[in-house]
């Protein structure tokens, strides 16, 4: 088996001896992408904290390449692990260059007076972060988004194989969060720098990890791919939602769908459908939908948010059965929305149930 | 922005920095020059280089100069440097601008321990020695320093600290008065002299003590300008590119103790230098690298208690004024323009 790079060996972390999470047992290996997901408050910063060398370890321990975290010195350990917090300071006049030449440290010398390499990098992670063009302003100046690019240079430059961060995305805008987790990316694949991460948003976390933790309690709730963490019931238990729906497929969350006897009915295929659904929703006005064929887009959304759905089997023609079924929700409904269906060889039956409708006075298109 | 602008802007940088210190050493020479040149007794210009470079001269124009006049000068110099770099390293420290040995009360607790050491030391032995006095000051310093941090472990909020610092400041100059006040007679007229704080009475064996004291401190300093300058992002980030904070600490307030009380050793107390002269020091250069401030401070320090001195001796000559008198009336406004500046920015 490979050796395992980073080594979380029943480890418990936590504030004043009270454990927040407990005998975490995980295995990291080189260049990975790990993140935490979990409630607020479940012990992901607690950890991250923990495996930066910020707060002592309660018990257990952690290995890096073989040697207990605790055994190198901070310089050692500065030269290998850089961190980027979200705990708020404001340097007083320093450029931002300036503060991401601060990652520098473990580099220069007595006087950490900058070399023309050292000047290099720095330009060339601020760069990376899209940032250079911000060098030159003050850094208490800036945008929370700007910070972050700045900050997350300066944690670059200074040259990690292991990279630790705690909610980089928090404060950013949508284009930015992409763009960093891009970057993560690119660095643990290219550099095979091990990125470890914890993120609020899982349809991200789904997108960027090789390996998720999550958190949640005392101990980590389940860990594993994003395969294999990505499953409605899993991400509906760690979060303890109730009142809304995961979808797996596109890790995007749903509210809560509006219950009662179906005032509406939907007609739709290929995702035309999930405008109206949530158009609907926002209106709370419980709605049903059909025929839907089992693999259209429109499905998982019609599923999370329709009081009922009609549905058939892939590629079968629409059965006696299901169209009565769909007729008689027709007939139940005040209105019925054609949001727009392709229609093909074996899916006729939905004009003649658009035809239906019309007939009775209740379609709008 | 291109890497050549970057560039360009660095070298206008460095340009404003060489101004900056241009500018201080200038006002050095010249306050140096006007402090020498001044006081009751005239002496021409001429005569006075004749003093000064050649020793020639009346032997009154001679003690004047070389045994009054320039000694108070060196040390108000020194002192005023060592005052505002101890602020600098107090304001690191507590990562606040406006922490400072005066407020803080640390000033005064060196003086409450040197009047104490001054008046048991005088009645038992009838002399005491500079290296005593300092060793006191520093004593108390610690003393203030430690009830501070024991403070801020529960309170972390800033205002707290401060009230709790102006409390203990308080306290302790209550004690020194009292002290003061049932001292003999004989050690009243120093005691009183200095417990209002002044550079007058100085000679050359205090400007070689305080001297070496400030100039090792002063390199220490200087020295630590690169953890100094990690910690701007707060402790975590500078225990996490390598800065063992607990040493860095330590190391941070035993300097920042010697310094004030090297100064509360020789001059008293003497406020609001160590808050104002870091934040001028700070906007002139436009910057806060530790390895530019630090020798700016100092050197600020210096040229600011220079002046005040010059003002307290001349304002109302023959009457001497307090040096706390101009250096607060001069440094309270700065600092209060400081945090209006601040607020707003915070905005």
């Amino acid at each position: 088996m490979e050796k395992a790079y980073l080594e979380l060996k029943a480890l418990s972390v936590g504030y004043n001896n009270k454990p927040v999470v407990k005998d975490i047992d995980f295995q990291i290996k080189k260049g990975e992408v790990i993140t935490l997901i979990g409630p607020n408050g479940a012990g992901k910063s607690t950890i991250l904290k923990s495996l930066a060398r910020q707060l002592g370890t309660l018990s257990g321990k952690v290995l890096f390449q073989g040697k207990d975290l605790n055994c190198y010195t901070g310089k050692e350990l500065a030269e290998k692990l850089s961190v980027v917090f979200t705990q708020r300071h404001d340097p007083e006049l320093m450029t931002c260059f300036e503060v991401a030449a601060l990652g520098r440290y473990p580099y220069t010398g007595r006087l950490g007076i900058l070399g023309e390499k050292d000047r290099e990098k720095v330009l060339q992670a601020l760069s990376q972060t899209h940032a250079l063009d911000i060098a030159d302003r003050e850094f208490s100046r800036i945008s929370d988004g700007q910070r972050q690019r700045v900050l997350l240079a300066r944690a670059i430059c200074q040259e990690p194989e292991v990279m630790i961060l705690d909610e980089p995305t928090s404060f950013l805008d949508i284009k930015f969060k992409l763009e960093l987790l891009g970057i993560l990316r690119k660095m643990a694949r290219e550099r095979g720098i091990t990125v470890i991460l914890s993120l609020h948003e899982i349809d991200l976390a789904m997108k960027i990890s090789d390996r998720i933790l999550c958190v949640k309690g005392e101990y980590i709730f389940s860990q594993g791919t994003p395969e294999e963490i990505f499953k409605e019931e899993t991400i509906r238990e760690l979060y303890e939602v109730k009142a809304g729906n995961f979808d797996p497929l596109f890790g995007s969350l749903e509210l809560q769908k509006t219950l009662g006897k179906p005032e509406v009915f939907v007609i739709s295929s290929s995702g035309k459908g999930i405008p109206v659904y949530r158009a609907l929703s926002r209106r709370q006005i419980p709605f049903a939908c059909g025929i839907l064929y089992t693999n259209d887009l429109d499905y998982q959304g019609a599923k999370s948010l329709a009081v009922q759905v009609v549905t058939e089997k892939p590629f079968c023609r629409i059965t006696e059965e299901n169209f009565e079924q769909a007729k008689d929700l027709i007939d139940g409904c005040k209105r019925v929305v054609n949001a727009g269906v392709e229609i093909g060889e074996i899916n006729g039956r939905l004009l003649e149930l658009i035809a239906y409708a019309k007939e009775r006075g209740k379609l709008d298109e | 922005m291109t890497k050549t602008v970057f560039e360009k802007n660095c070298k206008m940088n460095t340009l404003r920095y060489l101004m900056v210190f241009a500018l201080l050493t200038a006002l050095l020479i010249a306050a140096v020059m006007i402090s020498v040149n001044t006081g009751n007794v005239d002496i021409s210009p001429g005569k006075l280089c004749h003093i000064l470079f050649f020793k020639e001269g009346s032997v009154d124009e001679l003690n004047i100069v070389w045994k009054i006049r320039l000694p108070r000068i060196i040390m108000a110099g020194l002192l005023g440097g060592a005052l505002a770099l101890s602020g600098f390293l107090l304001q690191t420290f507590f990562e606040n601008p406006i922490a400072g040995p005066f407020v803080l009360g640390i000033s005064s607790g060196a003086k409450m321990a040197v009047a104490l050491v001054m008046v048991i030391f005088l009645k038992c032995f009838s002399r005491v020695s500079s290296w005593t006095l300092i060793l006191a000051a520093f004593c108390g310093a610690l003393f203030v320093t430690g009830f501070i941090l024991a403070v801020s472990k529960v309170m972390k909020n800033m205002a707290a600290l401060l009230v709790a610092g102006i409390m203990v400041g308080y306290i302790c100059s209550a004690v020194t008065d009292f002290v003061v006040t049932f001292a003999a007679d004989s050690d009243i007229v120093n005691l009183h002299g200095w417990s209002q704080g002044s550079f007058s009475g100085m000679n050359w064996a205090n400007v070689k003590v305080a001297g070496i004291v400030v100039i090792i401190s002063l390199f220490l300093a200087f020295l630590m300008s690169k953890p100094i300058g990690a910690f701007a992002l707060g402790e975590d980030h500078a225990a996490s590119v390598g800065v063992n904070v607990k040493r860095f600490r330590v190391l941070l307030i035993l300097l920042s103790s010697v310094l004030s009380a090297v100064v509360t050793a020789f001059a008293g107390p003497i406020s609001f230098v160590g808050i104002a002269v870091p934040f001028l020091v700070k906007s002139l250069l436009g910057t806060s690298k530790p390895l530019m401030v630090i020798p700016g401070t100092f050197l600020l320090g210096g040229v600011f208690c220079l002046f005040c001195d010059l003002a307290a001796r001349m304002a109302f000559a023959p009457t001497e004024l307090k040096i706390s008198t101009v250096t607060s009336f001069v440094g309270a406004p700065i600092v209060i323009f400081m945090l209006i500046r601040r607020q707003r920015r915070r905005g």
